[in-house]
């Protein structure tokens, strides 16, 4: 097990293996994803019951939470390629770094978007300063100095190492983010969101909502093989395996 | 090791004094953003004092990040920063000596002058020393952390608002902490608790902090 994971690694450290693998896994990746997604929203959005006390408003979970997840396990994954970037200096770390940010950023904008939406009919207010909707904040700020600082340096490895440890240092943050607002801020104005958990959400309406979890993850993987796959033939532009696929009709 | 980074901490600390300018005016900064304070919202008293934490506290926090703009970049120019990289001896040790001169001449400054600030925003005086302490625990994780932004943006034209817009969400935690500590303190409860949150975050940033603005200075550098 440990040895076949080990395998993988250094395999998927090399950009031609790397190239080859995502090759043949997006056709199947980016199809599964869409029809998950699809079946997910619209099992959720059209055919799972009422809520009894939100009505139809609360069919916006399944666009909300599968986002909210996304962008969350996206910075996270970039702190630990930022971790692999710096550490054992893995070039193919560095551009999954680069794919990551741009879809967990736009995530992280839908997650805060549906939420605002979600909050004026149940809440009363589309926006609140709670400790949730401000970590979520501060994420969605977090990915846009990546971007940022990314796009200011030219060379493409400085940028990415640069931005290898701004996203470590942002993973800590986060962390202590949450619980800064979680103590302090709610404090003064009591607590307004109460988390669902896993068994006070009846089957109708949880199956639909892992169902687009799930295709909404994959459909996020997938723009990041896409990303990668162009990054690496960017970065690899004057290696003979570019050119001879490049020159091939 | 230890001669070189008492050799650094002179150096450093000279430089700053013989160029005044750049320790007195994050100060001056300071206390002109506090003072706009009571001119926009309103001079009531009640008023300020409820604003009072958030707005010393988010002005020391722009007073450190405005300051560190310039931190790295004086020695980049002169190649000062080749050298300190270049050096035989492990670049943590000239750059934590250029911190703790960094914050004894900007950051102290801020903590001291922070109480009179608080008064002038009408914070009860028993307030005050809390004020000073949040600040004075505060600072240096600011420092260290925003130092990590300017490491990274030492070699790029346009180093000033993009290191606002890296740096000013990992304020965010001293930021909530800082203001929290004074809000705690009016409202008349006990303060321990969140100092020791504050003092927490700052043995986390002095433990690895120095170590990431090396490697972000060394990044900088193309390796």
């Amino acid at each position: 097990m440990w040895k076949t994971i080990k395998r993988w690694y250094h395999q998927l450290g090399s950009p031609v293996y790397f190239y080859r693998f995502s090759s043949a896994v997006l056709p199947w990746l980016l199809p599964i994803s869409l029809v998950l997604l699809a079946v997910g929203l619209a099992w959720g959005l059209a055919w799972a019951p009422v809520e009894r006390y939100q009505g139809d408003s609360y069919r916006i979970i399944y666009i909300h939470v599968p986002a909210s997840s996304g962008a969350l396990m996206g910075y996270i994954a970039m702190g630990v390629a930022g971790l692999v970037a710096l550490v054992w200096r893995m070039k193919m770390a560095e551009v999954m770094l680069k794919a990551l940010a741009p879809f967990g950023a736009v995530l992280a904008a839908v997650s805060l978007v549906t939420g605002a939406l979600w909050g004026k009919p149940t809440w009363g207010t589309y926006w609140q300063w709670d400790a949730r909707m401000t970590s979520m904040l501060i994420l969605l700020f977090l990915y846009l100095g990546i971007i940022a600082l990314q796009s200011a340096i030219r060379d493409p490895r400085q940028a990415a190492r640069a931005a290898s440890l701004l996203a470590m240092v942002g993973v800590i943050n986060v962390v202590i983010v949450k619980y800064s607002v979680e103590w302090l801020q709610t404090l003064h104005q009591g607590s307004t969101l109460k988390v669902i958990g896993e068994s006070s959400i009846d089957d109708a309406m949880k199956w639909p909502l892992l169902i687009s979890m799930l295709g909404l993850w994959l459909l996020y993987a997938a723009n990041v093989l896409m990303r990668a796959r162009t990054e690496v033939l960017n970065r690899e532009r004057r290696a003979g395996w570019v050119r001879k696929l490049v020159n091939r009709p | 090791m230890s001669r070189v980074w008492w050799a650094a901490l002179r150096r450093e600390l000279t430089l700053i004094w013989r160029a005044p300018a750049d320790m007195v005016q994050p100060l001056f900064f300071f206390v002109v953003v506090v003072s706009l304070f009571p001119l926009g919202l309103s001079p009531k008293p009640e008023l300020l004092a409820l604003v009072a934490p958030g707005a010393v506290w988010v002005a020391a926090l722009l007073a450190v990040m405005l300051s560190l703009d310039g931190l790295f970049r004086r020695d980049q120019e002169s190649g000062a920063l080749d050298q300190m990289l270049t050096a035989p001896v492990l670049s943590v040790v000239p750059v934590s000596a250029k911190l703790l001169a960094h914050w004894l001449l900007t950051g102290l400054p801020l903590a001291l002058v922070a109480p009179l600030l608080g008064y002038m925003m009408q914070l009860p005086v028993a307030v005050l020393g809390t004020l000073m302490m949040s600040v004075l625990l505060g600072t240096p994780t600011l420092t260290v952390v925003g130092a990590i932004g300017a490491a990274l943006t030492v070699g790029l034209n346009r180093g000033g608002i993009l290191l606002a817009v890296l740096v000013l969400p990992l304020y965010i935690p001293v930021l909530v902490f800082g203001a929290g500590v004074v809000r705690t303190a009016q409202d008349g409860l006990p303060t321990d608790g969140l100092l020791a949150v504050l003092g927490a975050i700052l043995a986390l940033a002095l433990s690895l902090g120095p170590l990431a603005v090396a490697l972000g200075l060394r990044i900088s550098a193309g390796d």
